[in-house]
């Protein structure tokens, strides 16, 4: 058993866990935040999508005793109370889902995506960058639309605050 | 996954006490995770080498380059001091896998892995690189042995890989359309020590250099060079994605996209 301690959307959370419990199980299953899904479990589909340490990675394929120490983030963790995340808001104002598995995932790398991208984006590198998310329903059509305009509005917002701060 | 005891190492001294026997060494996991879960693997023992700071990091002097062992692919593909001596090298990382997969894996578990259709083992054979573990320095040309096997010993941890940067380099794969790993990859590098060009997704027994294609470029590094080049199809591999021959066509191909590459 390892004893784990790391923080989880904002919150410290610690507990004993087998050595081979993946991180999607154990969000999943001992502190039973659901929105993170197991899809694929082979690395290939990214609906288990979560960030750690700011950056997004697949937690099927980490250990939970590898991320101890880290600060991991998953869908549950990006709205602001009430108020759905940009990202979110982008992808329900585009119908950028239909079955809604995959959605969180996207939602994840998306938000990962925006971030290094602070010049904006253009439909290609999106597609690019949408490498390791599957969605099986519908295609990538409306998804790619919903990370756009969440790009285009996200670019805003931060230069709205720049032009605030100075 | 069987049952398996993790252990984090604070230095490579520790790791290099703990994997012994049937531990294996991890650290971003994104190959030794997934053979666990699928039961293809079944170390007695995670050895985490992730945390360690000195195997971390990209140093650039002059034109030799040091990347430590635990650098993410992200993270070379994304350095801006390694894009201004050797922009072929942050382009193949900029295609390992996908953006949640550079976040984990890292250049020394790929070496130390020597999959097959790894893109980074090329790249260290063209490049003439230096494979530096806890032990020794290894050249690139004796580290890669066969499928999934390299030179290193027991309780030996790559700690980085060093080189010098060519005066031209490109790296060009053909991916298979669903998984995305390399049918062929091929690097071209023309530095000091002449012109290596090292394919990858393609040999038998892995990565290897072809002399062939090596003997055309070094009268004339241009993609004109090898117009009427062949590589023998004997020793590649023959699998349900491409055939032996089809593979030995793609090698020139490549080589002649990365050259033109190179020159640009």
């Amino acid at each position: 058993m390892s004893e784990i301690s790391l923080t989880v959307n904002g919150r410290r959370v610690s507990a004993s866990v087998e050595d081979r419990t993946l991180l999607v199980h154990f969000l999943r299953e001992h502190l039973g935040l659901t929105g993170t899904h197991v899809g694929c479990d082979t690395s290939q589909c990214g609906a288990c999508v979560v960030h750690v340490d700011g950056k997004a990675m697949k937690s099927c394929s980490m250990l939970a005793a590898q991320a101890s120490g880290s600060d991991v983030i998953t869908i549950e963790g990006i709205a602001n109370g009430g108020d759905l995340h940009p990202v979110q808001a982008a992808f329900k104002e585009h119908h950028g889902l239909q079955c809604g598995f995959c959605t969180p995932g996207m939602i994840m790398t998306t938000v990962d995506m925006i971030a290094r991208h602070p010049e904006g984006l253009d439909e290609a590198t999106v597609r690019e960058e949408l490498e390791g998310n599957i969605c099986r329903c519908t295609g990538y059509h409306n998804i790619v639309k919903a990370v756009l305009a969440a790009s285009k509005t996200m670019s805003k917002a931060s230069k709205g605050k720049a032009k605030k701060a100075a | 996954m069987y049952s398996v005891s993790y252990h984090r190492a604070a230095s490579v001294a520790e790791a290099a006490k703990l994997a012994k026997g049937e531990a294996k060494l991890v650290s971003g996991g994104m190959t030794l995770i997934p053979a666990m879960k699928t039961r293809l693997a079944a170390p007695s023992d995670l050895v985490d080498i992730s945390r360690i700071d000195a195997l971390k990091g990209i140093k650039v002097s002059g034109k030799t380059v040091t990347i430590g062992a635990g650098t993410t692919h992200y993270e070379v593909a994304t350095s801006d001091k390694l894009a201004k001596v050797c922009p072929a090298l942050s382009h193949l990382a900029s295609m390992i896998g996908d953006p949640a997969v550079r976040h984990r894996g890292t250049i020394g578990g790929s070496i130390a892995n020597n999959d097959p259709a790894a893109d980074y083992p090329s790249a260290m054979l063209a490049l003439g690189a230096t494979i530096v573990t806890n032990k020794r320095e290894i050249a690139a040309d004796k580290f890669f042995k066969v499928l999934f096997e390299t030179a290193l010993k027991e309780g030996e941890i790559v700690t980085s890989v060093t080189f010098t940067a060519p005066a031209k380099a490109a790296y060009e794969k053909f991916r298979n359309p669903a998984s995305r790993y390399a049918i062929v990859g091929v690097f071209v590098a023309k530095g000091a020590g002449g012109v290596r060009v090292a394919v990858t997704g393609a040999g038998d027994d892995g990565v290897f250099r072809s002399k062939e294609l090596e003997a055309a470029l070094a009268k004339q590094f241009d993609a004109a060079a090898l117009a009427s080049a062949k590589v023998p199809a004997k020793t590649l591999m023959s699998d349900m994605h491409a055939s032996a021959d089809y593979r030995a066509h793609l090698i020139v191909v490549m080589t002649r996209r990365a050259v033109a590459a190179a020159n640009a």
